[in-house]
């Protein structure tokens, strides 16, 4: 096992810049989620570690040294593809024990791997089957079976449930989740879907257009996001941003409203900010802002309402079940304590 | 009018049991076999009677312009003692062997050379097609001067080399032995671009994944092809390698051109001696024998390919990419 150093990364494809100097810290078992939309040179990334993509510039550290020119076979890195490029004219146990029959390890030794990885993926009785006949999630965990024979000292993952239907990917969310804990080898994995990175990562890197907009723990990003990008980008529903000025102790929208806010930094009354609200900071309040309720999507455990107010759409989710229609007022506030503040020009995060 | 729509309606007459037509002209077989007429038709014109036709006239003593009769295996018989029939068979399976050999191997490795990325990819890819694209008795009579006595440039290369003394000839196409390597070469120059550029269509069908996880598995260049390009080929191999066994065992135009079976009848194959000894010599019956002696050969290529062909394991079960 080993940390993982990114210093200063940058790629370019002839002459178009995809990644403008990275940097990410990887420790020691960490398990560590690139996620951003697509084009944000996630994938780019991961393959510049593996070493499938030459570095134009910077840094890749694995362990203390420094793998730039060391080839993929050399860094003792481990990947899984999204389309898990399993060899389709070997068996499942074949696919397995490709890496370590090339290596010209002892059969015998070949074959306790290959078993142990297959108890851990309950793969053993599919051990004799051919890729093509095993179904997705089969593939999936021979894919994964492949990387853990190995023993690397990295798990690399290239959004490895993006093909699979909704109710397995939440399956092999665990899986993979519960694989880590077990085998505590750091792990790189690469995703477009927040929530996967939400819900598996110890340490979450948000990228946008080549650079890195925040790097933190799943909650921090949520709590406390950086800029308007991982505001926006963290969370689902997805947060509220409401234009407007700060005004003194409170917050004008520019629709013409006045919300709470838990404290304005010193000296910013007057200017302009984005204010950010999550669905799920919104209460039913009789006192509280006239909404004029557009769409009602009740989901069993709560309720998301998307609702005009000041002439802008806001999404709302309460716990409490809503009997309101489309055109009805509701009235809510809120939650002046999880909102956040973004500066207007730069879309930074303003200091509370 | 409105009192039309309260008139009592007659009951309605009871569906009538359907006939015979009625019911052949839904039957979808029916319509299939009608659909496939055109094709057998054709198929029976223009390949089954003459084939059935040929094997007929082998087992009679048929002349141009004269009808023959009957003599069962007579003509056979006599080919089976017949030198130069014996020699144009063997030297048809030697031609055969030897040049799918060749180029399966040099195809492969040529498909797998195109397959890298390189400058004027396109340009080169269409390049390597032309010896397949010239008209074969062109290339042939390209090649009759390559090999000619006097202006062969392998000879001028040869002396230029001082591999050869100067004036000193070689008898190319004179030779017997010298003759069936130059018509061996031929073949194999004329036939590598359809297996190249079959098996780089094959290559490409690989999905670069499987490179890379082989990378990372730590697969060598050579490795990578040995374990994974090489068995995902071996489908697409089995069929253009029973194609190219089939067409070279019947070639016929590239000898013609070049030498006409000569010298001595050492470069007979079974295709061209039958049309001497069928159509040149007027002796129909033996030269329907000659090209009926060829059916086994065929058929045994045709076999060991189907075993070839059959879907491996790994092709099988549900495909649900």
């Amino acid at each position: 096992m080993a940390s993982v150093g990114i210093r200063d990364v940058k790629k370019s494809f002839g002459a178009t810049p995809i990644i403008h100097g990275v940097n990410i810290d990887i420790q020691d078992g960490e398990f560590v989620i690139l996620v951003g939309p697509s084009g944000c040179g996630k994938s780019t990334l991961l393959r510049m570690i593996a070493g499938l993509e030459n570095i134009t510039a910077g840094d890749i550290m694995i362990g203390d040294r420094v793998v730039n020119n060391v080839p993929p076979k050399e860094r003792d890195i481990a990947m899984v593809f999204q389309n898990y490029a399993l060899y389709p004219h070997m068996t499942v146990a074949d696919n397995m024990a490709f890496s370590m029959k090339l290596r010209g390890a002892p059969k015998d030794e070949i074959k306790t791997r290959v078993d142990k990885a297959a108890k851990i993926l309950s793969l053993s009785p599919l051990l004799e089957r051919y890729p093509r006949q095993l179904s997705g999630g089969q593939r999936q965990r021979v894919a994964m079976g492949r990387a853990i024979v190995r023993d690397p000292q990295v798990f690399l993952f290239d959004e490895p449930l993006s093909n699979l239907d909704a109710k397995l990917r939440v399956q092999m969310r665990t899986e993979i989740k519960e694989l880590h804990q077990r085998l505590k080898t750091t792990t790189v994995y690469v995703t477009h879907d927040q929530i996967e990175a939400m819900t598996m990562a110890d340490k979450i890197v948000v990228m946008h257009d080549g650079i890195v907009e925040q790097i933190g723990a799943p909650l921090e990003l949520y709590d406390r996001p950086a800029n308007l990008f991982v505001a926006g980008f963290i969370g689902s529903p997805a947060m509220n941003f409401i234009k407007g000025k700060i005004d003194g102790s409170g917050f004008h929208a520019d629709g013409g409203f006045n919300l709470p806010i838990a404290g304005a930094p010193a000296g910013s009354s007057g200017k302009s900010a984005v204010y950010g609200l999550r669905p799920e900071a919104i209460r039913l309040d009789g006192a509280g802002l006239e909404a004029r309720v557009h769409v009602v999507e009740p989901m069993g455990s709560e309720t998301q309402v998307v609702a005009d107010i000041g002439g802008q759409n806001i999404t709302c989710v309460f716990r409490e079940r809503i009997q309101a229609k489309p055109g009805e007022v509701i009235r809510v506030s809120p939650d002046a304590k999880l909102t956040h503040l973004f500066d207007g020009d730069s879309g930074k995060r303003m200091a509370a | 009018m409105a009192t039309d729509s309260l008139a009592v309606k007659p009951a309605r007459a009871p569906i009538p049991e359907p006939s015979a037509w009625d019911r052949l002209r839904v039957n979808r077989n029916w319509l299939g076999a009608w659909f496939m007429m055109p094709a057998m038709a054709f198929l029976v014109l223009f390949l089954a009677y003459p084939l059935g036709l040929g094997m007929w006239m082998s087992l009679t003593d048929m002349r141009i312009g004269r009808g023959g009769s009957f003599i069962g295996f007579e003509n056979y018989v006599y080919l089976l003692d017949d030198r130069d029939f014996l020699r144009a068979t063997g030297f048809t399976l030697v031609y055969t062997f030897i040049a799918s050999i060749f180029k399966f191997s040099i195809g492969l490795y040529l498909a797998v050379l195109l397959n890298n990325n390189m400058p004027f990819k396109a340009l080169i890819r269409a390049v390597v097609l032309i010896p397949f694209i010239v008209p074969t008795v062109l290339s042939a009579v390209a090649f009759w001067w390559i090999f000619d006595t006097q202006f062969s440039i392998f000879t001028w290369l040869l002396q230029k080399w001082g591999i050869l003394e100067k004036n000193q000839l070689i008898n190319w196409l004179g030779d017997p032995l010298l003759a069936q390597g130059s018509v061996i070469f031929a073949n194999i120059w004329r036939g590598i671009p359809f297996i190249a550029i079959t098996l780089l269509a094959g290559l490409q069908t690989v999905s670069p994944s499987l490179y890379e996880a082989a990378t990372l598995d730590g697969a060598s260049k050579w490795q990578m092809f040995r374990f994974v390009t090489y068995p995902l080929l071996t489908p697409i191999i089995a069929v253009v390698m029973t194609f190219s066994v089939l067409f070279t065992f019947t070639d016929f135009q590239l000898i013609w051109a070049m030498t006409r079976g000569g010298p001595v009848n050492a470069t007979h194959l079974m295709a061209t001696l039958s049309y001497q000894r069928g159509i040149l010599g007027g002796r129909l019956g033996e030269g329907a024998a000659i090209a009926t002696a060829m059916v086994p050969f065929l058929l045994a290529a045709i076999m060991i390919s189907w075993f070839g062909l059959q879907r491996r394991k790994w092709q099988q079960g549900e495909n649900n990419d």
